[in-house]
């Protein structure tokens, strides 16, 4: 029978693995956005229009 | 109002601007209590431990690996039929974030699987169906990324989103399908009996909740970055026609 408290280990390496990769796929998604945004009001302002 | 006015990418800007902020904040309150309830205030498991914890990770990110291609599915089949942009897009949007999904599905699996199973992998039919579902939706993201035409680009990938969706569902019932193998059958059941205990159950359904909406958050965040990159070359087309 397992001891309870033993696989914290494992518990925290899955853990930090998930939240770093939804943290890498949350910033990469916010920064394409602020980007794309930005492109649009450059262009928008180079051509004459809004977003 | 139809619901198809919304394919219009003005309204969808629109309607899905204002939508955003209300559903960032669910998502992060959803979310966040799952998790913290998952994590600190359940049991360890009789046998597993504190590795029982994963669940809270390993489930909602695996069903979402698969949901996301019923979305994707449902979204390309509108492409295909009605030809409304947006849909096109908005099945693009969702695979980056299918994809996250199935790696945290197979990342945790493995980590878990180590010290219960006393193997990191096994060609397991889930495991090797979810291998290969991760494959499909690389093979996905690559098509799109390699075909510069937006309306060719929607349509091969409609037709492979059909054939991936097919694969995911299988996946999904791999461990049924064939019965050998190391990964267990569902630990969710309709059957109380079968069901795993309410003390791990009540957080799941949280945790399972907060990654849904955390998928529709991205997908849509995604899909409004995709509509103004869109833009953004219609202009630059325009602006190189008029000089």
């Amino acid at each position: 029978m397992p001891d309870p408290g033993k696989y914290m280990d494992v518990v925290l390496l899955a853990w930090g693995g998930t939240f770093l990769l939804l943290g890498l796929l949350v910033a990469v998604t916010v920064w394409q956005s602020r980007a794309a945004r930005r492109a649009l009001a450059d262009a928008g302002a180079a051509g004459g229009e809004g977003s | 109002m139809s619901l198809w006015d919304y394919a219009n990418p003005r309204k969808f800007m629109e309607l899905s601007g204002r939508v955003l902020p209300g559903l960032v904040a669910l998502t992060v309150l959803t979310l966040g209590a799952g998790l913290v309830w998952g994590f600190f205030f359940t049991p360890d498991d009789y046998r597993q431990g504190a590795a029982v914890k994963i669940i809270f990770i390993h489930v909602p990110a695996a069903m979402m690996a698969v949901n996301a291609w019923i979305m994707m599915l449902v979204a390309s089949l509108i492409w295909l039929i009605r030809r409304h942009h947006v849909s096109a897009l908005a099945a693009r949007a969702a695979a980056p974030v299918g994809m996250v999904m199935t790696l945290i599905g197979l990342f945790t699996g493995a980590v878990w699987g180590q010290p219960i199973w006393m193997t990191w992998w096994a060609w397991d039919p889930r495991l090797t169906s979810f291998l290969v579902l991760f494959l499909f939706y690389l093979g996905y993201i690559a098509l799109w990324a390699a075909i510069p035409e937006p309306e060719t680009a929607s349509d091969l990938t409609a037709v492979l989103c059909m054939v991936g969706t097919i694969f995911a569902v299988l996946s999904r019932y791999a461990v049924n399908f064939w019965s050998r193998g190391l990964h267990q059958g569902a630990s969710l059941s309709l059957d109380r009996a079968e069901n795993i205990s309410d003390v791990f159950w009540y957080p799941l359904i949280l945790c399972m909740a907060g990654f849904g909406l955390l998928f529709v958050t991205l997908v849509l965040v995604r899909t409004r970055t995709a509509i103004r990159q869109r833009r953004v070359q219609a202009l630059a087309l325009r602006e190189s026609r008029g000089h």
